[in-house]
This record gives structure tokens, C-alpha cells and sequence, in this order.
């Protein structure tokens, strides 16, 4: 089969971003970005079919500024064969995200399209489930699974109460959740071998699709400070207020 | 214009969350709150016990037993029209379906709402919860998820009108296993005392301290993702930005250093308990109270001393 992957990048994870003062949104600027960590969990799960014999082609997609390039170098040092930029720079929603991947799904008609379930930088959690729609294919989301079983997959997915199998038939729209598997590190040699993998970049105004955001972001804010509170001596004292708490839920 | 929630409901019971969403929607419009499943009779009936709906409409069909996204979009997308809103919980349900919905619409969405200012203006966390991003929206029509934890149940006391509607959808994915965690202790999402372990506890058999405490006090347990990862708890009780966001009135947090994409899970704790022998831990730093020691001496001399 054929897969494509959407990766998109992002503030790395373990950088605490912090609002500006003008509530205009985060500061991005001198802040480490990565690949969205669940994009990492794709593109290895592409690579792994990949290696099972499963899939032929992989194909890397991502929607955003030119530096975006890194990312994808990434998944080409991870395994992918090759890579599309579609270069925009400023907000584009989930929904315009989802019409562009359209676009690229009908140019190269993958059997399977991998996403992150969400982008950890606005935690949307959207695009897969909303290029699903678009497409009228199945959907998988939240994977913690994925295998090849006759000519679809069985997909386990994290949801409410535990876990779920389903079956999808191809082609399907799966995202991945953190323990699909553990994303490898590309090495060095891979590393230079990405480079001369082909990648095309593409003007976002090229596809002719509408991106204009449709929600107005009017502020952004910091959560509500939580100052911190006593530290107790020992585990009788922990007890009794823990005890006292449980009095004072009682009267409410 | 009337607001369509979709109820939530788990092994035929309304789930918790349900009645707050209908407190968050009824902001908005009428509710009308639309219970979907097979079998779902005795859910309808308790959902129209729920103060503040004016009807709840019944979409009960083999297509609808397992909730799929495909059948729940399909069938959200034939009911839309009069709606103003259309609201989910934020949960698997809702985050599966609403999002395809939406593209079928060509509406954007605003998903993991824990505000409303407005019929169109809405705050959502974003970047785990250390930004809150408020919205305007002018989409023709809203399509919501809604974070329960964030909103107060609406009372009980209620005698809605019942009614069937008939979907026309067919279920696309195969349903073929459901792995259930079993557990006799509250529901997570919505506890109202919650006891979470970490890593560090080592194995699952030692995992089950926390059951234990959470026992006595009559809470549900939470875990990190180090913990589900290392296989000590089942992943439904995986607390923080990608498990289950939670606002209990007490959490005792013991074993946790306290990762910003655990912390984005108890944003709305009312008060925090950590228990940590690194009284540097992040989790020690927040906590309205906090005690350094070893987890495996002060855990079960803390059961003993609460049972006393
Ligand atoms: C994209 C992404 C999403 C994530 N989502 C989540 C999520 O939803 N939820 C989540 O929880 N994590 C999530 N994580 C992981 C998160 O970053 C942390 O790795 C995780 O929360 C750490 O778990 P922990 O506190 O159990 O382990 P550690 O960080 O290893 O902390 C262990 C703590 O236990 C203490 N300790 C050790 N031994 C003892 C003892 N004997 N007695 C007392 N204290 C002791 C240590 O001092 C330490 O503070 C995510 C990560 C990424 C990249």
C-alpha cells in the first residue's frame, strides 16, 4: 500500500511556553520546535509497515512555514521516501488543514493516510477525524494498534472505558496515540542520506483552497496561577488535614 | 435557535458528564438532548429527568450500538438544520465525531470548551493548558466540544417529553473487541476525590497502594503516562493532556513529578495533595499541601492512620 503522513511542526513539547504581555498569543520566537510528538508516532507506524513488507511508498506532507522543512527531513531520516511543504505562513485552521490534505490525497491516492491525533501546540485534536469526513473514508482514531489483516487494518484505539478494536477497510484515516509504538532516532548516516530524498515545496495559494481563518482569536491568557500551599512534617499530620478536607466536602 | 447536545452514556447509564454539558449548553438555547445507542430506552428516560431540557429526541439502532464517528456524524449531520449549536462532551464520543461532522458542514469547530461568554464567544486551553485562547466565532452554526469537568451539573428534577427520531446510518467500522478496565471504584472523569500514582511505584502489584488508598477515601485513581506506559495502570486512568482532564474537589497526587502535560490534567483540582520525596518536584511546588517522604513508608501508614 501507499501511505501518507501529515506531520506538523510544533513548540517541543517540553518547552513551558509563556503568554506574551499584550495577550496577542504565545512567544514562539528563540523557542525550540519539533515534530508534534503523536506526527512521530505516524511516521514510524508508516515505517514499520513499511519494513513489514505492508506499504511501498511513504509520503511525508506538511502544512505550515517554510522552516517546516526540518520536520520533514525528520520523517525522511525516520524512513519516508519523500516529502511535500506546502508553505503558508501565519494561522491556518484545522479545517483549512484538512481541505489542503484532501487536495494531496487526490493527487496521490494513498490507501492510508497517518496523523498525530493532536498537534500539541493547539491541542485541537481535529484534522484527521475532519480529512475523514471530507474524504467520506473510515476513521480510526487514538491508535495504540495497527495491524494488516486480510486487505484492511484492525486498529486499537485508547477511548473512555479502556481500549476498542475496530476494522477498518482501506482507504482509512488513522491517527496515532503516544504508545503506538516508540518512534526511533534517525542516525547519522540517515540523516544525510534524507537529504537528497526528494522534497517538493509547494505556495499554499497554488491549491486554490480558501485559508482564511474563520475563528477570531480576540486573547490569549496564562491559566490561573496556583501559588502553592504548606508542607507538613509527618504522615499524622498529612492524615488529619487530609481528613479535614473530607469533613469540609462533606458540608459543601 | 434550540441547541442539540448529544447525551453521554456507557453500558446503559447516563455518564455524569451528561448533566453538566446540559448546564454549559443550556447558556446557549434550549436543549435538546439527543440520546443515541441501541437499547438506549431507560437512558432517554433518565436523561429527561435533567433540569433544563426542554425535549430529548431518541436515536436508537443496531448502526448506533458501538457510537462510531461515521454513524454518529451521519446522524448528527441529519438533525442539524434548526440547530444553532450542536454540543458533545469532550470525550472519546464527541472528539471522534464532531470534528467529522464539522468538515461535512464546512463549519470549524471549537473543541474543549471550558467557558462560554457567549452565544459565539468561547475560551479553550491550548499548549497543554499553560494558554487559554478565547474565541469569537462566525460560523453560520456552532459545532462544540464541551470539557464537563469545567461546568457544574445541572439539578435532577425533570420530566421531559421523550421522542424517537429515525436515523438513516449504518455503522462503516467494524466493532470487533471492547477491552474494559473493570473496576469497582468511581468514574475518573468526574470524581469528586481522586488518588493518582506515578512511576515510580515500580510494578502493579505495588500499583496497588493507590487502589488501596483510593479505596478507603472513596476515590478514583489516576496514573501518568509513565505509569500506563510501564504497564502498572490501565490506560483509561491516564490523567493529563492526551488521558483524562479532571477537577475534582481533592486530588492526592503521590510518586508524581508533576511533567507540564501531567499538570494540564488537574488544572481544575480545587485542592492538591503531593506526596514526593523531591521536595523540589514540580507537584510539590503547586500543592495547596505537600509531604516529602518515601511513598512505600508513607502510603500505608497514611491508610492506617485515616482509617483510625
Ligand atoms: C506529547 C506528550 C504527551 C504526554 N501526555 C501525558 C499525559 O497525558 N499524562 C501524563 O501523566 N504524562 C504525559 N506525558 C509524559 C510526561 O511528560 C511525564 O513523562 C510523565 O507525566 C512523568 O510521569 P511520572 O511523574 O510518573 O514519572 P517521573 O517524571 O519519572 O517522576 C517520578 C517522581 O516520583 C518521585 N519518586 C521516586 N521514587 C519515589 C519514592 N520512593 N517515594 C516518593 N516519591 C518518589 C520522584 O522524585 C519523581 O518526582 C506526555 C508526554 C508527551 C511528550
Amino acid at each position: 500500500m501507499k501511505i501518507l503522513v501529515a506531520v506538523k511542526r510544533v513548540v517541543d513539547h517540553a518547552v513551558r511556553v509563556r503568554v506574551r504581555p499584550d495577550g496577542s498569543g504565545v512567544e514562539t520566537e528563540n523557542v525550540r520546535m519539533s515534530m508534534n510528538p503523536f506526527d512521530k508516532n505516524a511516521v514510524e507506524a508508516a515505517v514499520q509497515l513499511g519494513e513489514a513488507g505492508h506499504a511501498d511508498e511513504i509520503v511525508v506532507v506538511s502544512i505550515g512555514p517554510r522552516q517546516s522543512n526540518d520536520v520533514i527531513l525528520t520523517a525522511l531520516a525516520m524512513g519516508a521516501h519523500r516529502g511535500i511543504l506546502i508553505e503558508a505562513d501565519g494561522r491556518v485552521e484545522t479545517l483549512a488543514v484538512a481541505k489542503l490534505l484532501r487536495a494531496v490525497v487526490d493527487e496521490e491516492k494513498p490507501d492510508l493516510v497517518l496523523l498525530g491525533k493532536q498537534a500539541v501546540d493547539d491541542d485541537s485534536n481535529q484534522v484527521g477525524q475532519m480529512l475523514a469526513g471530507l474524504l467520506d473514508w473510515p476513521q480510526a482514531t487514538f491508535a495504540s494498534e495497527i495491524k494488516v489483516v486480510g486487505g484492511g487494518l484492525e486498529v486499537t484505539r485508547e477511548v473512555d472505558y479502556g481500549r476498542a478494536t475496530i476494522g477498518v477497510a482501506l482507504p482509512a484515516i488513522v491517527t496515532a496515540d503516544l504508545r503506538l509504538n516508540t518512534p526511533r532516532n534517525a542516525a547519522l548516516p540517515m540523516v544525510m542520506k534524507a537529504r537528497s530524498k526528494p522534497l517538493a515545496v509547494r505556495p499554499v495559494a497554488e491549491f486554490g483552497i480558501d485559508v482564511a481563518p474563520r475563528l477570531k482569536v480576540e486573547k490569549v491568557s496564562p491559566p490561573a496561577e496556583r501559588p502553592g500551599g504548606r508542607k507538613l512534617g509527618s504522615v499524622d499530620e498529612l492524615a488529619a488535614a487530609i481528613k479535614s478536607e473530607l469533613s469540609e466536602l462533606e458540608a459543601l | 435557535m434550540a441547541v442539540l447536545v448529544l447525551a453521554e452514556h456507557d453500558l446503559g447509564k447516563l455518564s455524569a458528564s451528561t448533566a453538566r454539558i446540559v448546564a454549559a449548553a443550556e447558556r446557549l438555547g434550549p436543549v435538546h438532548l439527543l440520546v443515541a445507542g441501541q437499547g438506549v430506552a431507560e437512558v432517554a428516560a433518565e436523561a429527561a429527568r435533567i433540569a433544563g431540557v426542554e425535549k430529548v429526541l431518541v436515536a436508537d439502532s443496531p448502526a448506533l450500538a458501538e457510537l462510531t464517528a461515521e454513524a454518529v456524524a451521519k446522524l448528527l449531520a441529519e438533525l442539524a438544520e434548526p440547530y444553532g449549536h450542536i454540543v458533545a462532551a469532550s470525550a472519546s464520543t464527541g472528539r471522534d465525531a464532531i470534528p467529522r461532522l464539522a468538515a461535512k458542514l464546512d463549519v470549524m469547530p471549537v473543541t474543549d470548551v471550558i467557558a462560554i461568554h457567549g452565544p459565539n464567544r468561547f475560551d479553550r486551553p491550548i499548549y497543554a493548558g499553560n494558554a487559554i485562547e478565547t474565541i469569537a466565532s462566525g460560523e453560520p452554526k456552532h459545532l462544540l466540544t464541551i470539557r464537563a469537568s469545567a461546568f457544574r451539573p445541572a439539578q435532577s428534577g425533570n420530566n421531559a417529553p421523550i421522542s424517537a427520531v429515525g436515523p438513516d446510518v449504518a455503522a462503516v467500522a467494524k466493532f470487533i473487541a471492547a477491552h474494559r478496565t473493570e473496576s469497582e471504584l468511581p468514574e475518573l472523569s468526574t470524581a469528586q476525590i481522586v488518588v493518582a500514582g506515578g512511576v515510580s511505584f515500580g510494578s502493579a502489584e505495588r500499583f496497588a497502594l493507590v487502589e488501596d488508598l483510593a479505596r478507603t477515601l472513596g476515590a478514583a485513581v489516576g496514573a501518568t503516562r509513565a505509569a500506563v506506559d510501564a504497564g502498572y495502570a490501565p490506560n483509561d486512568w491516564q490523567v493529563g493532556q492526551t488521558g483524562k482532564i479532571i477537577a475534582p474537589d481533592l486530588y492526592i497526587g503521590i510518586g508524581i513529578s508533576g511533567a507540564l502535560q501531567h499538570l494540564a490534567g488537574i488544572q481544575g483540582a480545587r485542592k492538591i495533595v503531593a506526596i514526593n520525596k523531591d521536595p523540589e518536584a514540580p507537584l510539590m511546588k503547586i500543592a495547596d499541601i505537600a509531604l516529602v517522604g518515601d511513598l512505600f513508608e508513607v502510603v500505608p501508614q497514611l491508610i492506617a492512620g485515616l482509617k483510625r
